[in-house]
């Protein structure tokens, strides 16, 4: 078919939790039209087909928005291109001939499930810590009762646009979870509703994500260089001023 | 009291250790190198050993010497044990290492510290260790009629040795990779963080990593080609 290309692929193959992984390589005909997880898909039909067990990955929306589909493609979390995910990566940017190597996120506090598939509930239970805004039941509220500077409107809707898809802590090399977490303080934080559970968001939220055993912030800048939503380490700045503060001036 | 210890052991609590210790060191660098540029005036020593003796003696910089060792402790090993906890949440390495754009300073602070640690080290067996508890071993200098230690004899016998000299500029080039990614990882560490300034912090960073070792360089290279 036209567009067709041949490629080698080295895919992390681990039975387990404690089971050894290693790289295991696959021959596999893709389309230039396919994203990178449609490649997967054909290639974990030819594995069913020859009866060996397919490659297990996570994926959900495909496309680009909920943040599922975790995988480093050649020492890439998702992949090449810059502010994309995934599953939005399309198999035009390779080349026939070529070999990709696909590896599960790593970071002790992202332990591998199976094959690239790792089990990132530690971002649930930093969001659990203080991630939301109460808000009381009946009748809803007039969206635009609260005045909100649009400048400031703009920044928290840019840290909302974090997927929660834990790129940043695959790129990290200390496996640190500041850039996620950052976002979701800066992103309701910033607006009127959220300043009212401010400090104990901020001290919840950073006190779960350090009892998680993610590392600690360089300032190395992967992390902002790999998200697919391309959060700004501005955020990282802003939450540490906040978590200052909380921790040394409220009482 | 507990609210300040589990501030400073927080991961955003022990980077402000590492930041605020950081610049104690950059400001100590800075006022150090302005001492040290009267090794260039020509006057046999003369200014240079009456300021070594001011310092040595006065009681005011005696504490604020004892501080500078003991931030340079402190930042040690922080930065040390900083370096295991990374390394550990990090588990296991890529097959393929990634390539982006981060700076390769950033990413190897502890070896560059540990590195200036060894220099600052070597530096404090040569001059410290030698002016303390060497004392006898020393030259002195006379200037109207007050014999005081004759520092300047010590920095030209050590700096004059090609293998030290080596030494030396090869710390000061460590030093300077590590500032070229500290000084504005320090502000960022703090969060201070800002449209207008982050650019200015971060070229006045730049600007510091070269210039500071440069200045250090400087000395060692005059006194080994004129004395
Ligand atoms: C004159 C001596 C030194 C100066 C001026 C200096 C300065 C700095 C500054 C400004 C930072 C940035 C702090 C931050 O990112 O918030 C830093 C980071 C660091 N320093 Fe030093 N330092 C010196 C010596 C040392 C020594 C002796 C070590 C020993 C191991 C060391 C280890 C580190 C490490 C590991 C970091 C990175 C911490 C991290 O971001 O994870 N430094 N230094
Ligand atoms: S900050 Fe970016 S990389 Fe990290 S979880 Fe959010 S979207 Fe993913
Ligand atoms: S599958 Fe939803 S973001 Fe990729």
């Amino acid at each position: 078919m036209s567009g067709d290309i041949n490629l080698t692929l080295k895919v992390w193959r681990q039975a387990g939790p404690k089971a050894k992984g290693k790289l295991e390589s696959y021959k596999v005909v893709a389309n230039e039209h396919m994203s990178f997880l449609e490649m997967l898909d054909v290639l974990n039909e030819q594995l069913i087909s020859e009866k060996q067990e397919p490659i297990t990955f996570e994926h959900d929306c495909r496309e680009g928005i909920c943040g599922s589909c975790s995988m480093v493609i050649n020492g890439q979390p998702h992949g090449p291109q810059t502010g994309t995910t995934a599953c939005q990566l399309h198999m035009r940017h390779y080349k026939d001939g070529e070999t990709i190597v696909v590896e599960p996120f790593r970071a002790t506090a992202f332990p591998v499930l199976k094959d690239l598939s790792v089990d990132r509930s530690a971002f649930d239970r930093v969001i659990q810590a203080g991630g939301y805004v109460s808000v009381n039941t009946g009748q809803a509220v007039d969206g635009n009762s609260i005045p909100i500077e649009k400048d400031l409107s703009l920044k928290a809707f840019d840290s909302a646009t974090c997927i929660g898809c834990g790129a940043c802590v695959a790129a990290c090399p200390n496996g640190s979870a500041m850039l996620f977490t950052s976002a979701k303080v800066s992103h309701l934080g910033l607006l009127p509703q959220g300043k009212v559970e401010g400090v104990s968001r901020v001290k919840g939220m950073v006190a779960q994500m350090d009892k998680e055993g993610f590392g600690m912030c360089s300032n190395i800048g992967a992390c902002e260089a790999e998200c697919p939503k391309e959060i700004s380490i501005d955020n990282i700045a802003r939450m540490n001023r906040e978590y200052t503060g909380a921790m040394l001036g409220s009482e | 009291m507990g609210w300040l210890l589990n501030f400073f052991t927080s991961s955003i609590g022990r980077k402000i250790i590492m930041s605020l210790t950081g610049i104690f060191l950059i400001l100590f660098l800075t006022v150090h190198l302005i001492g040290n540029l009267q090794l260039l005036i020509d006057d046999e020593g003369k200014a240079f050993n009456i300021y070594s003796d001011f310092m040595g003696n006065n009681t005011l910089i005696q504490i604020i010497s004892k501080g500078n060792f003991f931030f340079i402790i402190l930042h040690t090993i922080q930065g040390i044990l900083l370096y295991f906890k990374n390394k550990s949440a990090k588990g296991s390495k890529y097959a393929v290492s990634p390539k982006n754009k981060t700076t390769w300073a950033s990413k190897n602070m502890a070896l560059l510290g540990t590195l200036v640690l060894a220099f600052i080290l070597m530096h404090l067996g040569h001059f410290f260790y030698q002016f303390k508890f060497n004392a006898a071993a020393q030259a002195m200098a006379s200037y109207d009629g007050v014999q005081i230690i004759d520092s300047y004899a010590r920095v030209v016998e050590v700096l004059t040795d090609p293998i030290w000299l080596a030494c030396y500029l090869l710390g000061l080039a460590v030093l300077a990779f590590h500032l070229s990614h500290g000084f504005g990882s320090a502000f960022q560490s703090l969060g201070l963080n800002h449209k207008k300034y982050t650019p200015i912090i971060n070229f006045v960073g730049k600007a510091y990593s070269i210039l500071i070792p440069l200045g250090f360089a400087i000395i060692p290279l005059y006194l080994f080609f004129t004395k």
